[in-house]
C-alpha cells in the first residue's frame, strides 16, 4: 500500500460528493463496528503478519507480472531490432488460488470476520469468482458460508456454483429482479439486514456503503502494489499505462489506487459495451450513465429517468451490474482515469487472442481490458510500456464461450 | 402539513388508542387502485395513511413488499406521477394525514429540492426514506422542514443510544420504529425485547413513536398499547390486496382495519 496517497475517502466515506452510506438504520451500528475494526486491523502488525502469510503461502503471491511478448508484437508489431513497438505486460492475478483476483479481499475479510467474532458469512457472487473465494477462504479459518447467486448466473456459471458447493458453503438462488449480481447482493443485504448480530456481509467488490470501498481497495492494492515494484524491477520505469476491466470495480482499483501519485501512469478503466452502447444492452455506468445511489453509495448509475434501476447486459456475468465504486466515479469526475467500453463480441475476439498468442485463456472479464488494448496501441508511441490488469482464468467461461462461439461441447 | 399528524395522534391519544397507520404501495394493484383503497382504510378507521413510491431494488423490503413495487412500476406507476396522485387523493376526500415512504435514488432523479416541495403542495404531511440514515439524511430533513412537512427517521433495535439520540434531532412529527432486525413482512409474533427497546428510544425524545415491521394482527397492536402511540400495517394489507378480487377489495380491506382498530369483529 502507498503511503502518499491522498487520504481519501474522508471520514464520512467520501470520494468527493461520490460514496457515503446509504443503508437501513438496522445496518449503522454493523457498519460502524466494522469501520472501527478494518482501522484496529490495519494499524495491528500482527494482522498485517497473519495476511501477509495467507497471502503469501495460501494465496501463492506475489503473482508473476508476465511480459506477453508475442501478444505485443502481434498488436503493435516489431522495430528495426526485432524488438516489439510496444511492451504490454500482464499482472497475473490468474494465477492467485482460486484462479482471480477476488481471493485477495475475501483472506482479508476472512480475517476480519474473526476479528469481529462474526462466524457466519454472507456473500453475494456474479461470476461466480467471489463466491468460490468466500467459499475457500471460510472453510479454511473455519466459517459458516452462504452465497447468494442471481439464478441468470447459476445458469451461466454451473462450474463455480459445483465448486462452492464442494468447498462446504450454501448457495442461495436469486430469482428476483434481472436475476444477476445486483439481485443477489440485494438479498445479500437483506440477509444482513435480518442477522447482523452474527453475520459478516463479505462484500466482494469496491461498492457497498462506506468502510466497503475503501476496505475492499486496502486489500486489493496488492495487484498495483506489486505490479509497480515489478515493472521498476524489470522496465527500470513506471509504465504508461494502467488497464483493467470495471465491473464493480476491485480489480482495477486494486490495480490503480498505489499508482495515483505517479502522475504519469493513465489508468483506463474497461467497462463492459455488451451489444453497444448506442443499445439497451450494454453495463457501463460510467460510460453511459449517470450518478445516484444503489447499495449504499452514490456513484454512477444505470437508471431511467424516474430513477429505477435499469436491467444490464454484459456476456461477463462478473461485469453485468448497473453500478460502480465510488472511487471510480470520482476517478472519472477528477479526470484522474479515463473510462472506454468493449464490447461482447471484441472482448470474444481478445478472449481467443489471448488463447492463442500466449496460451493463457483469460476470464471474459478482463478479456474487456485486453479488448481496450488492441485499440489503443493503434494509438501510442513507440517504447510504450502497459500493464494489464488480467484478473482471472477462463476455465469458468468455457460454457458461454463455447455458445457465443457456436460451438456443441457434448 | 406536518401540524395534521399531530393532531391525529392526539386524538388516538385521547381516546386512549394506538394510531393505526395503513400502508399502500402506489399504483398496486393497477394504476387507477389507490384512491379507492385508501378510501376504505379511512372507512375502517386509519388514522393516517403511509403511501410508497415503488423502486426497483427495495433492499429493506421482504418478498410482499418487492412484488407490489415491481408490480406498480411495470403498471406504469413512476414518482414523478406521485404529486398528482396525491392531489387525487385530496380531491377524493382522503384528509388524513399522509405520509410518503421510498427510497432515495427515485427522490435523487426526481430532484430532492422539487421532490419535497412538489409533494408537500399536492399535500403530503410527512416523508419516509428507508435508505438515507441521519448522517446523510441533513439535506433532505431541511427541505423537509421548510416545506413544513415531517421528517421521520427510521430506528432499529440494533440502534445504539447515540443513534437514537442523532436520529430524534432530525426528526420531526414521529419516530418509525423498526419492530425487529430484518425486513419488512408478516410475522407471527412481535419480539420479546421491543418493549425494553421502545424504552430505550422514549427515554432520548419525547416525540411519537409508531413501530412498524411484521405488525398484522389486533393482539400486535393491543400489546403495544402504552408502549407505542402508532403502528404501521403495511405487508399484511397488501398482502390481503394482491389475493382478493378487485370487486371484493375495499369490502376486504375495511373489514381488514375495522378489525385491527378494534371496531370489527374478526
Amino acid at each position: 500500500m502507498s503511503n502518499d496517497a491522498p487520504v481519501l475517502p474522508d471520514e464520512r466515506g467520501r470520494f468527493g460528493e461520490f460514496g457515503g452510506r446509504f443503508v437501513p438504520e438496522t445496518l449503522m451500528t454493523a457498519i460502524g463496528e466494522l469501520e472501527r475494526a478494518f482501522a484496529e486491523a490495519q494499524a495491528d502488525p500482527a494482522f498485517r503478519d497473519e495476511l501477509d502469510a495467507l497471502l503469501r503461502d495460501f494465496v501463492g503471491r506475489p503473482t508473476p507480472l508476465y511480459f506477453a511478448e508475442n501478444l505485443s508484437k502481434r498488436l503493435a508489431g516489431e522495430d528495426a531490432n526485432g524488438e516489439p513497438r510496444v511492451r504490454i505486460y500482464l499482472k497475473r492475478e490468474d494465477l492467485a488460488h482460486t484462479g482471480a483476483h477476488k481471493i485477495n479481499n475475501a483472506v482479508g475479510q476472512g480475517l476480519l470476520a474473526r476479528r469481529l467474532g462474526k462466524r457466519r458469512i454472507i456473500a453475494e457472487t456474479g461470476a461466480g469468482q467471489h463466491g468460490v473465494a468466500a467459499a475457500t477462504v471460510c472453510a479454511m479459518l473455519g466459517q459458516e458460508c452462504i452465497v447468494y447467486m442471481g439464478a441468470e448466473d447459476v445458469r451461466r456459471q454451473a462450474l463455480n456454483v459445483f465448486r462452492m458447493k464442494l468447498l462446504g458453503a450454501e448457495v442461495r438462488v436469486v430469482d428476483s429482479g434481472s436475476r444477476t449480481l445486483k439481485d443477489a447482493i440485494n438479498e445479500a443485504i437483506r440477509d444482513w439486514v435480518t442477522n447482523v448480530e452474527t453475520t459478516h456481509y463479505l462484500l466482494g467488490s469496491a461498492v457497498g456503503p462506506h468502510p466497503y470501498p475503501l476496505m475492499v481497495r486496502e486489500f486489493q492494492s496488492v495487484i498495483g502494489g506489486e505490479a509497480r515494484e515489478q515493472l521498476l524491477g524489470v522496465e527500470g520505469r513506471l509504465p504508461d499505462y494502467a488497464v483493467a476491466c470495471v465491473g464493480g470495480g476491485s480489480n482495477a482499483i486494486g490495480l490503480f489506487h498505489p499508482f495515483y501519485m505517479d502522475e504519469s501512469v493513465h489508468f483506463i478503466g474497461v467497462e463492459a459495451g455488451g451489444e453497444g452502447l448506442d443499445t439497451p444492452r450494454h453495463a457501463a455506468p460510467l460510460s453511459a450513465g449517470r450518478p445516484g445511489v444503489l447499495h449504499g453509495a452514490y456513484s454512477f448509475l444505470m437508471q431511467d429517468e424516474g430513477g429505477q434501476i435499469e436491467e444490464t447486459h454484459s456476456i461477463s456475468a462478473g461485469l453485468d451490474y448497473p453500478g460502480v465504486g465510488p472511487e471510480h466515479s470520482f476517478y472519472k469526475e477528477s479526470g484522474r482515469a479515463t473510462y472506454a467500453t468493449a464490447t461482447d463480441d471484441e472482448a470474444l475476439t481478445a478472449f481467443r487472442l489471448l488463447s492463442e498468442t500466449e496460451g493463457i485463456i483469460p476470464a471474459l472479464e478482463p478479456a474487456h481490458a485486453l479488448a481496450h488494448i488492441v485499440k489503443l496501441v493503434r494509438d501510442v508511441a513507440d517504447g510504450t510500456v502497459i500493464v494489464v490488469g488480467l484478473s482471472g482464468r477462463g476455465d469458468k467461461d468455457m460454457e458461454a464461450t463455447a455458445k457465443a462461439l457456436g460451438v456443441k461441447l457434448t | 402539513m406536518s401540524e395534521r399528524i399531530g393532531e391525529a395522534l392526539a386524538r388516538a391519544k385521547a381516546d386512549d388508542r394506538v394510531a393505526l397507520i395503513g400502508y399502500l404501495t402506489a399504483g398496486f394493484p393497477e394504476p387507477d387502485a389507490t384512491v379507492e383503497l385508501a378510501k376504505a382504510l379511512v372507512a375502517g378507521g386509519a388514522d393516517m395513511l403511509e403511501l410508497g413510491l415503488p423502486f426497483s431494488d427495495p433492499l429493506a423490503d421482504g418478498v410482499t413488499m418487492q412484488r407490489s413495487n415491481l408490480k406498480a412500476l411495470e403498471q406504469g406507476m413512476t414518482v414523478a406521477r406521485s404529486p398528482e396522485l396525491i392531489r387525487e387523493l385530496r380531491a377524493a376526500g382522503v384528509v388524513i394525514p399522509l405520509i410518503v415512504m421510498t427510497y432515495y435514488n427515485p427522490i435523487l432523479a426526481y430532484g430532492q429540492d422539487g421532490f419535497v416541495q412538489d409533494i408537500a403542495a399536492a399535500g403530503a404531511d410527512g416523508l419516509i426514506a428507508v435508505d438515507v440514515p441521519p448522517e446523510e439524511s441533513e439535506a433532505l430533513s431541511g427541505r423537509c422542514r421548510e416545506a413544513s412537512m415531517a421528517f421521520v427517521p427510521l430506528l432499529a433495535p440494533t440502534s445504539t443510544d447515540e443513534r437514537i439520540a442523532l436520529a430524534s434531532r432530525q426528526a420531526s412529527g414521529f419516530i418509525y420504529c423498526v419492530s425487529v432486525a430484518g425486513v419488512t413482512g408478516v410475522r407471527r409474533a412481535l419480539s420479546s425485547d421491543l418493549g425494553e427497546y421502545l424504552n430505550r428510544v422514549r427515554r432520548q425524545t419525547d416525540l411519537p413513536l409508531a413501530v412498524g415491521f411484521g405488525i398484522s394482527r389486533r393482539e400486535h397492536i393491543e400489546a403495544l398499547h402504552g408502549k407505542a402511540d402508532a403502528v404501521i400495517v403495511a405487508s399484511a394489507i397488501v398482502d390481503l390486496i394482491e389475493a382478493t378480487p378487485r370487486e371484493e377489495r375495499e369490502e376486504v380491506v375495511r373489514g381488514f382495519v375495522e378489525v385491527l382498530t378494534g371496531r370489527g369483529k374478526v
